[in-house]
């Protein structure tokens, strides 16, 4: 899994994140497995999104990819440099072209500061202009992403979510960056405000080129933002394919059960459809169930399930699922399950 | 008491208001409906929209002061709620109305084993001895599908997953069998696997035991498959009512329309811009003249910005607040649906 092609801004390889747990006088140290293996490249100019249940460890490879979190192994590959073994000092520097956006548009602005220096902070610091020009640069930034620039002494409690979003986005916008890890950048907004969100984030994508990381557990607004889509499941990439094709033809019966999980607004439909209910919470990543991490939950699991891990291979093409009871020749779970196929992938 | 043949709950022109710094803030400001038995009724409304002032206001939990109930009749099963005096509203509410929250972490005493809770609740309204108390409330952690509900009674509420401490919370709120059950977003802290497991939870339990529920959501896919009629809520107002097939396939306010197309539908084709609705929801202590939707519309006229908006009859259980509610009705009628 070390293909890097000529055309990816960025190349995950077998990236891990494990946490130390305990060790105290009496009880035993155990590893939670947050990423587990991962890899994945990221094409310039794509949005690459990452969906999975809350505890999948999808925000934790997102800030492993930038060092907010530190990796315990593997590879971030960028502009010819591994960023996961850059000394501290190196990867600060880096961070001007790695930017990220956060959930919680309350809690990521700090409160004591004017709108004015939160977005400037960055230009400052990386003396991305002089003094003087710091604040025309501010206002061009507020412009862009839909602030006006009257606001530049105002304090982030005097906007709404939304506002309060966009000002997320102008400041990582600041450094001109040119991948950005947008971690569910629009779940804590109103519904007729995420769509603000996503037209705007989608806008600057096409102006500045931009590479975004999408990180959601919303599949609608994934579908409707990404290009291709990557599946986590307890610390593992467990699909991958471009947007359309993982919601027209999910292969791996968690993205299957996800998937048909999502309501339709639309009540003709959802009076028809069969919904695929998942028994059971995520199981805890301290001790993730053994085999592939899904067979506890999975309505096709059969006892190879326990015991084999299966590989992330491509089942169509650009189309990679996890799970042995698919391969390129009989790729539908649920035929095969049918015809009493067994475990026939790797 | 009870002389009404099938309506459990009927509210007529109910206004709560709240005394802030700021001026007099309008939180629902005339919303009337009436459910049936056995019926869901969906709210839809986004933050500030007096979704869940709604409901507070029904169960009487508004804080009083800044809050008030200013005008309106609230009648359960015959019983004017707003007459009753505090002992005999606490004695409806968990018995015969029951209410589940949106963050069961902040609902539940995290002091407390959950057997202390659920026990709490059927003691003090059913009368029930300890041992009733804890055989009962283990039934109901079973009904609602804990698994391992023996050994789980004896546990914390922070020993639960989100999704569990959701089922915990439920069952609770259905410990004495209530008439009618208010979930206030029930499924929003919740990823979508176990929001669909809790949704199908409570459309089970409904059909079992034939308790009412009112639903409040901002989420039009949750609404749809759950009920039977909806109230969209803005600034306090209600903007539509209507039953939920017709809402969705022909609403009448241009709110609700722009509401429908802004949702990313997984069923479409990507690409294309989704369609906003622009600028932000109104202060609602200083609303405009008008309709307080006129800015963000995008066929407001001059007459929007002046005067406020009638509540149009559309057909027997369909209205709009909209001076052109019939012509958006007619609009969605030409094209078939919104999308």
């Amino acid at each position: 899994m070390t293909e890097t092609n000529g055309n990816s801004l960025l190349s995950i390889q077998n990236l891990q994140v494990h946490y130390k747990l305990g060790g105290g006088l009496f009880s035993s140290v155990k590893t939670v497995k947050a990423v587990d293996g991962v890899s994945l490249d990221i094409k310039k100019g794509e949005t690459l999104g990452l969906v999975g249940e809350s505890g999948c460890g999808k925000s934790t490879l997102g800030k492993a990819i930038l060092r907010l979190t530190e990796p315990t192994g593997g590879k971030v590959l960028y502009g010819g440099r591994d960023l996961a073994h850059l000394p501290q000092s190196a990867m600060r520097e880096q961070r001007k072209c790695l930017q990220m956006i956060f959930q919680d548009p309350y809690a990521s602005l700090n409160p004591r500061m004017t709108v004015g220096n939160i977005i400037g902070e960055p230009i400052r610091t990386f003396k991305l202009a002089g003094d003087a020009s710091v604040e025309s640069r501010v206002q061009d930034l507020m412009e862009t992403v839909g602030l006006s620039r009257r606001f530049i002494k105002r304090y982030p409690h005097e906007f709404s979510g939304g506002q309060r979003q966009r000002i997320g986005i102008a400041r990582a916008l600041a450094v001109n960056p040119d991948f950005i890890v947008a971690d569910e950048p629009i779940s804590a907004l109103d519904v007729s405000i995420q769509a603000q969100i996503m037209n705007l984030m989608e806008r600057l994508q096409a102006e500045k080129d931009l590479t975004y990381l999408f990180i959601s557990h919303d599949l609608r607004a994934v579908r409707h933002l990404s290009d291709r889509v990557a599946v986590m499941y307890l610390g593992k990439i467990v699909e991958l394919a471009e947007s359309k094709d993982i919601y027209a033809g999910p292969l791996m019966p968690y993205t299957i059960a996800l998937i048909s999980a999502v309501p339709v607004p639309d009540p003709e439909i959802e009076a028809r459809r069969e919904r695929i209910i998942l028994t059971g919470d995520v199981p805890s990543p301290i001790n993730p169930p053994k085999g592939c991490h899904f067979h506890t939950r999975c309505q096709y699991a059969i006892p190879e399930c326990k015991t084999i891990v299966p590989s992330l291979v491509e089942i169509k093409p650009r189309h990679k699922a996890a799970c042995i009871r698919i391969n390129s020749e009989h790729p539908h779970i649920e035929e095969n399950a049918a015809a009493g196929l067994g475990a026939i992938g790797s | 008491m009870s002389d009404h043949n099938g309506i459990i709950l009927s509210v007529n022109d109910l206004k709560t208001y709240f005394q802030t710094e700021d001026g007099v803030v309008k939180a629902v400001d005339g919303i009337t409906f009436t459910l049936e038995k056995g019926e869901t009724l969906g709210i839809v409304g986004e933050s500030g929209s007096g979704k869940s002032v709604t409901n507070l206001s029904v169960m009487r939990l508004i804080p009083e002061p800044p809050g008030k109930i200013v005008n309106g009749d609230i009648i359960f099963n015959g019983i004017d709620v707003r007459a009753l005096s505090i002992e005999e509203v606490r004695k409806i509410r968990g018995k015969r109305i029951a209410m589940i929250f949106q963050d069961p972490m902040t609902s539940l005493n995290p002091f407390l084993k959950i057997s202390t809770q659920l026990m709490e609740v059927t003691r003090l309204h059913l009368g029930h001895s300890k041992q009733q108390a804890r055989a009962h409330a283990l039934k109901m952690l079973k009904m609602v599908g804990i698994p391992d509900a023996e050994s789980r009674l004896n546990n914390y509420p922070h020993e639960f997953s989100g999704g569990m401490r959701q089922r915990v919370m439920i069952a609770m709120a259905l410990s004495c069998d209530p008439e009618l059950l208010i979930a206030d977003e029930p499924t929003t802290a919740l990823d979508v696997t176990i929001q669909a497991q809790i949704l199908e939870l409570i459309k089970d339990l409904k059909e079992r035991m034939g308790t009412s529920v009112i639903l409040i959501t901002h989420d039009l896919g949750v609404v749809a498959g759950m009920t039977e009629k909806i109230i969209v809520m803005y600034a306090g107002k209600v903007f539509e009512q209507a039953p939920t097939k017709e809402l969705f396939s022909t609403p009448a306010n241009p709110y609700t329309k722009g509401l429908l197309k802004s949702v990313p539908d997984p069923a479409h084709e990507q690409g294309a811009e989704l369609y906003q609705i622009p600028g932000l929801p109104p202060d609602v202590a200083h609303l405009p003249p008008g309709c307080p939707f006129a800015e963000r519309c995008d066929r407001a006229q001059d007459i929007c910005r002046v005067e406020y908006p009638p509540f149009v009859q559309i057909n027997e259980n369909h209205h709009s607040l909209c001076h052109f509610a019939r012509e958006v009705y007619a609009e969605s009628i030409r094209e078939g649906g919104v999308k």
